[in-house]
């Protein structure tokens, strides 16, 4: 039995590292009956892989397990039904992985493994849009209570406004993204393009930091409000450059440097987009100055435009 | 072919009349049931009706592991609740400002879309409930909120005031609450153990966006 645990676990370093040159794979996990221990193989492309060479010795039911179905049509139910196959506590195992970016932790490899789910990014972006509209009203009222000549209305259209505005960046950016990495795919030999879903997926999850930033600019105190909007997009555009960069860095110099940076710079854009329509950029869009402001600043205010 | 040894020793004379009468009981009630609902008063049909939706208001009020809700559904309920919901949530539109409350459409939208997405969340996970019969619960369970929104409007005709948004702020929790359980004792069950969190998550942020529909409202 000795020899039989050293090959299942020798099997799994060869596993991740299958994995890692080919992200395409599909991976399984079995439980097999016969021997009745669990072992991931790695199937490669349709060909007999190695680890399925490892498999035929252990009797014919694992040929049978190893039939891919084949894949439902665009336009049955099945297809789309493949895309929230994702449990309870891989969500919240993928939501913590985008909160904690490390170096050289891929999002992609260590989470997501071949499986993206659209539940993440689909839910992620409707709590976000209803979130800003709830703390947007939530800001003119506090303000309504210092100041009564504020007048108040529930801004509903609100709502509306942002939640185009962040499914609109949730899904094109990477579509954009997914087309540009796709058009440079020759200038890589070792690692493929991430799949349109994948991007999605990685976009998604990075905008849940933006939940919680922004219940917490109901805060009115400008310097902490800038503090945790830099926080939050430090976290999310490093979670976004970490995951890009091992497909990124095989591309000319510039051409790598500018990718990277123009997806920084539209996750910028977004964040501040977000802080403009709550509180305004200098605190005083929806809200008068003299309110939140003490009146020893007011004269610097006055002497910002536009607010 | 033993079986029928014994029949072939009867013989019946010719001059013996083979007679008798086949009824069938099940069909001729059917019938029977048929037209008389076609027959009966336009009363009947119409108290028939509000019978069943009164009985599944009771089985939200007092929610119980039954299936009464899921086995017969109807949408009538529902469309009641959302109706009056839109209208109660209209303004006076005395003032007409651009940035003010919803208007009737986008409530309803925000309803009906928002089950109907609730109801594919919950299929594409792999949940066993049927597309009607999910939408049926969710509308069902907009009573407790439906409620609070009476209650609001009661309590607004005594003036603003600090202790007037504190008693609409229980109110409205409360009832939030009640509509949160009623849906999930109904729609729990139908998701596999490992997913009822992430089917429920989104039955959560529907009723709490209409709970800061109702809480917002303001004459």
């Amino acid at each position: 039995m000795a020899a039989a645990e050293e090959l299942a676990f020798h099997e799994f370093e060869e596993a991740t590292n299958l994995l890692t040159e080919t992200p395409d794979a599909v991976t399984t996990i079995r439980s097999d009956q016969l021997a009745s221990r669990e072992h991931v193989s790695v199937v490669v492309g349709s060909s007999v892989s190695y680890g399925a060479e490892e498999l035929q010795e252990e009797g014919d039911k694992t040929a049978l397990l190893q039939e891919e179905k084949p894949q439902p049509g665009f336009w049955t139910f099945d297809y789309y039904q493949s895309f929230f196959d994702v449990d309870t506590a891989q969500v919240l195992d993928r939501i913590k992985g985008s909160l904690l970016p490390r170096p050289g932790h891929n999002f992609v490899q260590h989470h997501l493994r071949n499986r993206p789910d659209l539940y993440g990014p689909f839910w992620i972006c409707a709590t976000l849009a209803f979130v800003l509209a709830v703390t947007g009203n939530l800001t003119l009222v506090l303000a309504q209570r210092q100041d009564p000549s504020i007048h108040y209305s529930p801004q509903f259209h609100k709502v509306t406004v942002a939640g185009i505005t962040i499914y609109c960046y949730a899904w094109l950016v990477p579509l954009a993204l997914w087309g540009f990495l796709r058009w440079r795919q020759g200038m890589r030999e070792h690692m493929g393009p991430y799949s349109f879903l994948q991007t999605v997926c990685v976009y998604g999850y990075s905008l849940f930091i933006f939940i919680p930033t922004v219940v917490l600019w109901l805060i009115p105190v400008q310097w902490l409000q800038w503090l945790f909007g830099a926080l939050a997009l430090t976290l999310s555009a490093a979670g976004l450059v970490f995951t890009l960069w091992p497909v990124v860095q095989e591309d000319t110099r510039p051409v790598a440097t500018a990718l990277l940076s123009t997806v920084v710079l539209l996750h910028a854009l977004l964040a501040l987009g977000c802080k403009e329509s709550l509180v305004g950029m200098w605190g005083g869009t929806i809200l008068s100055p003299d309110v939140l402001l003490p009146a020893h600043v007011m004269p610097m205010v006055t002497m910002w435009p536009g607010s | 072919k033993y079986q029928f040894a014994g029949l072939s020793d009867i013989s019946i004379s010719e001059d013996t009349p083979v007679e008798g009468e086949i009824t069938i009981p099940m069909r001729s009630r059917a019938r029977e049931f048929d037209s008389s609902t076609l027959n009966e008063s336009v009363r009947n049909t119409i108290m028939r009706d509000l019978k069943a939706v009164g009985k599944k208001f009771m089985h939200v009020l007092y929610p119980r592991k039954s299936n009464a809700l899921l086995r017969d559904w109807d949408l009538w309920g529902p469309l009641i609740l959302c109706v009056s919901l839109a209208l109660m949530l209209q303004k006076s539109s005395v003032d007409g400002e651009p940035g003010g409350g919803p208007q009737f459409a986008e409530v309803f939208v925000i309803i009906w879309f928002g089950a109907v997405t609730i109801t594919i969340n919950s299929k594409l996970l792999g949940g066993n409930i049927s597309f009607f019969q999910s939408l049926c619960v969710l509308g069902y369970c907009i009573l407790p909120l439906t409620a609070a929104m009476l209650i609001c409007r009661l309590v607004l005709l005594a003036g603003p005031g600090p202790i007037n948004f504190m008693i609409r702020l229980f109110v409205v929790v409360v009832m939030f609450a009640w509509s949160v359980i009623a849906s999930t004792a109904f729609l729990a069950d139908s998701q596999p153990p490992n997913r009822k969190a992430l089917a429920v998550y989104p039955v959560f942020l529907f009723y709490f966006v209409i709970s800061w529909l109702i809480l917002t409202f303001t004459p």
